[in-house]
């Protein structure tokens, strides 16, 4: 009996041993590919229309989702906002409220999100099928390094794309707002602006908005591109690795924001 | 100078502690088209990988023109793997890329040559296999037939010594079947390239082979010329080449007792 209870512990911590060897592999495995991938960059830069063309697929092609989200959220926003802002008198700060949620945290965060389930995926996806269809090792055994011309420049697009696709939906979001805001509550479009130009900052909320955006696009594509490039060779490991882009990616996003906005709170 | 591109010897190789091949030697002479048979995962393509320096082994080594690949910093397999070109099973074309940018990618990533002349060399590579009216396609409008046959022309886009094909008869209907094996037969005399191909499709193979190794439980079980395996008689040959249901490899999968099992 105690033998069998022995046994039972003993393989329950060996799983958790090989799972989190697993966890620190892929952990290192990921670093090395992003090391990787900067130090063949050279060819991303040289030969730019190849970082051009993951620019149209990455940021271009995810223009739609971000405006159109932008806009819905920055018109919950603005109701949301006017609810409880009227209640305290104080409803003309309703441009300031709005456009301070969009540039510090939503701008930025939903971004990235959004830019996960839409491009990461497509980048995962499209990888894993490189590699499941020999594509990858067809270009290694031209003497085609993989890293410079696949990853590298579809790196560079993500980090270059995610910042301006933010920036793009706090301006849709805040556009949102304004119709919410102006035309359909009635909040003076004098004070709605003014107040909003009085008390966003381009240091502490532009700037900062735009350096999460950076570190998001970074986390993001490094995370996609890893996981197109771990996904076994098949169907259902193209598929898993697909999810786990969605998953990893949200959830870094998510604590990566609480870590930055602590820093820029502190500094 | 030696007269073999390539000499694979004494070469083990194996991963999970289990050993796929064990102490293989095999040489492949300037000019001639060399085949390893055997049957599905007997590690045939695994010694393709590993000539293109893409695994390392475990013991032994393979030579190319008379380097060491596993001893080849990266630069030194890149310097090497220009010298080669892979025909992939099932062709890995690049999905994103016309045939045309297919077959003009390992110019246009390898050389600098103008964009003129890369026109006119892409364009003199798919008449050669017979598609230069289908430049335009994308690979998904291609037939497998069609498909490997770009690969073909992708693969000896900048003149290789070596061309390697794996499977290179696998899937095809019996037209394109032809088309393949007379086109490996001559451009590997037009270019003057010694070909190893890795197939299991003996009829095809022996056509345009001028020697053959088998391989099977990780060593060379036999080899010589199409004629001599033809009336080989040992037990894994005869069956592999006649096409037998039962022999050294049984048509039953090791299991337990039948009779137990069904009542069991």
């Amino acid at each position: 009996m105690i033998n069998i209870i022995i046994n039972k512990i003993s393989r329950l911590l060996s799983g958790i041993g090989h799972r989190m060897i697993a966890r620190i592999w892929r952990l290192g495995a990921g670093a090395r590919l992003f090391i990787l991938a900067i130090i063949y960059s050279g060819e991303s830069f040289k030969r730019f229309h190849l970082t051009l063309r993951e620019i149209y697929f990455t940021g271009v092609m995810s223009l739609l989702i971000i405006i159109v989200s932008a806009f819905f959220v920055g018109m919950v926003l603005a109701l949301q906002g006017y609810n409880t802002l009227q209640k305290y008198g104080s409803s003309e700060a309703i441009g300031v409220l709005v456009a301070l949620a969009l540039v510090r945290e939503l701008g930025p965060v939903v971004t990235a999100l959004l830019f996960a389930g839409r491009a990461g995926t497509a980048i995962t996806a499209e990888i894993g099928l490189m590699k499941t269809t020999e594509q990858l090792s067809a270009m290694e055994m031209m003497a085609v390094n993989p890293i410079a011309r696949v990853v590298a420049p579809r790196f560079w697009a993500g980090v270059i794309s995610m910042p301006i696709l933010a920036a793009l939906f706090s301006m849709v979001g805040v556009l949102g707002g304004y119709l919410v805001a102006v035309p359909l509550i009635g909040v003076d479009e004098g004070a709605f602006w003014s107040q909003m130009q009085a008390n966003v900052d381009v240091r502490a909320d532009i700037i900062n908005g735009v350096i999460k955006s950076v570190v998001f696009g970074v986390a993001c594509t490094m995370i996609a591109l890893f996981e197109g490039f771990d996904a076994p060779p098949t169907a259902e490991g193209v598929s898993h690795a697909t999810t786990r882009t969605v998953v990893i990616s949200s959830l870094t996003v998510l604590g990566l924001d609480f870590v930055l906005t602590s820093f820029m709170l502190v500094v | 100078m030696t007269s073999n591109i390539v000499e694979i010897d004494n070469l083990s190789f194996g991963y999970n502690g289990r050993l796929l091949h064990k102490g293989i030697n095999m040489v492949f002479p300037k000019g001639k088209v060399v085949a390893i048979m055997g049957g599905s995962g007997s590690g045939k393509t695994t010694l393709l990988r590993l000539i293109g320096g893409q695994i390392k082994p475990t013991k032994g080594e393979v030579r190319v023109d008379g380097h060491v690949v596993h001893e080849q910093t990266r630069d030194g397999i890149y310097q090497l793997r220009r010298t080669m070109g892979m025909l992939f099973q099932h062709g890995a074309l690049f999905t994103d890329l016309s045939v045309f940018d297919n077959v003009a990618f390992p110019m246009r990533e390898l050389t600098d040559l103008p964009e003129s002349m890369i026109r006119d060399l892409v364009l003199l590579k798919l008449n050669a296999v017979g598609l230069r009216g289908a430049h335009k396609f994308m690979p998904t409008e291609l037939s497998g037939g069609m498909a490997r046959r770009v690969a073909l022309a992708r693969a000896v886009a900048l003149d290789p010594n070596i061309i390697m094909y794996d499977e290179p008869f696998a899937g095809l209907d019996p037209i394109s079947m032809g088309v393949i094996c007379g086109l490996i037969r001559s451009l590997n005399d037009a270019l003057g390239a010694t070909s190893i191909i890795v197939s299991h499709d003996v009829k095809e193979t022996f056509l345009i082979a001028d020697y053959v190794y088998f391989v099977a439980n990780g060593e060379v079980t036999a080899e010589g010329t199409p004629e001599d395996l033809m009336q080989s008689t040992l037990p894994f040959v005869h069956q592999f080449v006649h096409g037998e249901k039962d022999g050294p490899v049984p048509f039953h999968y090791a299991a337990p007792d039948y009779r137990a099992q069904l009542l069991g």
